[in-house]
């Protein structure tokens, strides 16, 4: 496990100024890059995505290997409430976002029970039934062509969804700062420190007391409702859902975007995202075969050399040169 | 009567194939488990690599079925010794997201590979003239290349029960399923052992892809298209019990087909429920304990 150190546990509840840097970033991106903001906007989506995978996996150590579940669900749900005839935006994200927290919480205690191999079949069976019962229901669905014709009314009654999609790209940042600042304030409280101190080591925590498996559930249930809330603002935002958002596919792409920036960070999490979805839209034009050599490579050069992702990485340099710098002034 | 005969013949003939081929991929998988902990999600590949090498020498350079099974089984455990040497070693001891994440890796870098070398398209391949005579059974035409496929899961189970019932080599790998340290203490040297295991399970899996080809077919996608059919025999089966896992791929293939024959607006369904099922019976009693806390 690519575990920060045990004293970094307690350090969430500082923020630190090199935090604001994504977030001036995705700003300045907005301004920098108005004819890329679709791209954009789905960078943002994935992150909130890739987010509520830190949650479970990095933080909590539940390894799912069937998230796409849960952003279905909130994808498609969007899609019925606004083909159902209700288009207010926000409201329609959360509780599509509500009904996967749901389904989640649901499906926590079989999840939770198990360890290992197991955990990892019965996250993936319970995606895949999810994926079958979307592909033959096609009068719901769609099936394989998908569904489109989502209709939203203007954001807070003001902005309309233009065709660059400027409302679009702000949208889904606003959705993930606020959502990211509600897990960093999650991860920061004792319930967040707890479920660290199960990803390092259970039976201690069972020892000290700790309702670990209810812990975990609660927390399965978080990140299935913030995985929903990006199925969501990606179905409002595209306008369209396809039967990807349900699939081993976009499991396993998310996980990769988690390992590649850095697991149990948070931050490594919005870096993953960003990086894996704008190298995979600049080699789009590549057979998808190639593209799979280059996730291949990465993720097996990641386990052997670069624990902790790109982040990971960064921190371990920085530290390095500030020990240097400070050998040399002292 | 005679209709009820008929489908269930279909189903037993087909779903015993069908059984008999996920047992040979999956074995190796099952047993190297059991060894070392190991969630190997790459395994399949080396049924494809198996499936492909053993077509390519039957279709393009004439060889006959056997030898080039035979041949293709040797080019895929020596494949898998070699990889085994340059990143499984590093997994033994890592933990299961890093050993999840590692063989993914591995899995991507196959399909592409595949891709590579025999090209994106699925192969479509003519049986072997003996095998593609029909054989009338229970009023129904069946090809004979399916109960060849069942009589060599039969004699593969038969060789395998041999090996490690009666020989010295499999006592030691069941002693090394059950308890690596004390295993290591008697003296067996667990880590040789493993290698051996690893390059029989990839051979045995070769096997599999390699007569199996007509059943499941050969395309770049092969490792992940049946990742999770042998993900459900190995967790059905458990820890390197290999007698479980011939029960259970036998039962896997029979559910499908007996699913897909019977009801095919269902499809998939019906297996992953089943499974489900299977793995919270098994566990009922760890359940109904935290039910009540």
């Amino acid at each position: 496990m690519t575990a920060p150190v045990a004293s970094n546990l307690l350090s969430w509840h500082k923020i630190r100024p090199a935090e604001s840097l994504f977030w001036v970033l995705a700003v300045a991106a907005f301004f920098a890059f108005p004819n890329d903001l679709p791209l954009g906007t789905q960078v943002l989506t994935m992150a909130l995505f890739v987010v509520a995978l830190d949650l479970a996996l990095g933080f909590a150590g539940i390894l799912s290997l069937g998230h796409a579940l849960f952003f279905g669900t909130g994808a498609y749900l969007a899609a019925f409430i606004s083909l159902g005839g209700w288009h207010e935006p926000i409201s329609g994200a959360l509780l599509a976002g509500c009904a996967a927290g749901l389904l989640a919480l649901a499906l926590g205690p079989l999840v939770v029970f198990y360890n290992g191999l197991p955990q990892i079949m019965v996250t993936l069976l319970v995606m895949l039934i999810g994926y079958e019962a979307a592909n033959k229901a096609t009068w719901l669905t769609g099936g394989d062509d998908g569904l489109g014709g989502i209709e939203l009314d203007p954001l807070l009654g003001i902005f309309r969804w233009s065709v660059y999609g400027q409302t679009a790209y702000l949208y889904a940042l606003v959705w993930l700062f606020v959502i990211f600042a509600l897990a960093r304030r999650l991860i920061a409280s004792p319930f967040g420190v707890a479920l660290q101190g199960f990803r390092e080591n259970r039976n201690r925590m069972l020892l000290i007391g700790a309702p670990v498996k209810w812990h975990l559930i609660r927390v399965y249930a978080v990140s299935g409702f913030i995985a929903g809330i990006a199925g969501a603002v990606s179905a409002q935002t595209a306008k369209f859902v396809s039967l990807n958002s349900l699939s081993l596919n976009l499991s396993v792409d998310v996980l990769v975007m988690l390992v590649l920036g850095g697991v149990g960070r948070l931050y490594g999490a919005l870096l993953g995202a960003t990086v894996y979805t704008l190298v995979h839209h600049f080699a789009a034009e590549w057979n998808p075969y190639h593209w799979m050599f280059v996730i291949g490579g990465l993720l097996v050069f990641v386990v052997r050399f670069a624990r902790g992702g790109i982040l990971g990485v960064l921190e371990a340099v920085y530290s390095r040169v500030l020990a240097q710098f400070r050998a040399r002034a002292g | 009567m005679d209709q009820v005969l008929s489908a269930t013949s279909f189903i037993v003939i087909y779903g015993l194939s069908y059984g008999v081929v996920l047992f040979t991929i999956s074995v190796g998988l099952v047993v190297t488990m059991g060894l070392m902990r190991v969630v190997n999600l790459a395994h399949g590949a080396f049924a494809a690599i198996g499936g492909y090498i053993a077509v390519k020498l039957m279709s393009e350079m004439n060889v006959s079925f056997p030898l080039s099974v035979a041949i293709a089984v040797l080019i895929a455990a020596a494949i898998s010794v070699v990889i085994e040497r340059l990143f499984y070693v590093h997994l033994y001891k890592a933990s299961e997201l890093d050993q999840v994440l590692m063989t993914v890796g591995l899995l991507f870098l196959a399909v592409a590979s595949l891709n590579l070398f025999f090209g994106p398209n699925a192969l479509s391949i003519k049986l072997p003239e003996f095998l593609a005579e029909g054989v009338h059974l229970f009023g129904r035409s069946v090809q004979s290349y399916r109960l060849f496929v069942i009589a060599c899961g039969a004699a593969l189970m038969l060789i395998l029960w041999f090996i490690l019932d009666l020989t010295s080599f499999g006592a030691k790998l069941r002693a090394a399923v059950d308890n690596r340290g004390m295993a290591e203490a008697t003296g067996i040297n667990v880590a040789q052992l493993f290698s051996l295991a690893f390059a029989l399970g990839s051979g045995l899996a070769a096997f599999g892809g390699a007569v199996g080809f007509a059943i499941l077919p050969l395309e770049p996608m092969y490792p992940f298209k049946y990742l999770t059919l042998v993900l459900i025999v190995v967790t059905l089966s458990g820890f390197g019990n290999i007698k479980a896992s011939a029960a259970a791929s036998v039962l896997v293939g029979l559910i499908e087909t007996a699913g897909r024959y019977l009801f095919p607006a269902f499809g998939a369904f019906i297996v992953y429920f089943i499974v489900i099922g299977i793995l919270m019976w098994r566990d009922r009693r760890l359940f109904l304990g935290w039910v009540g806390r």
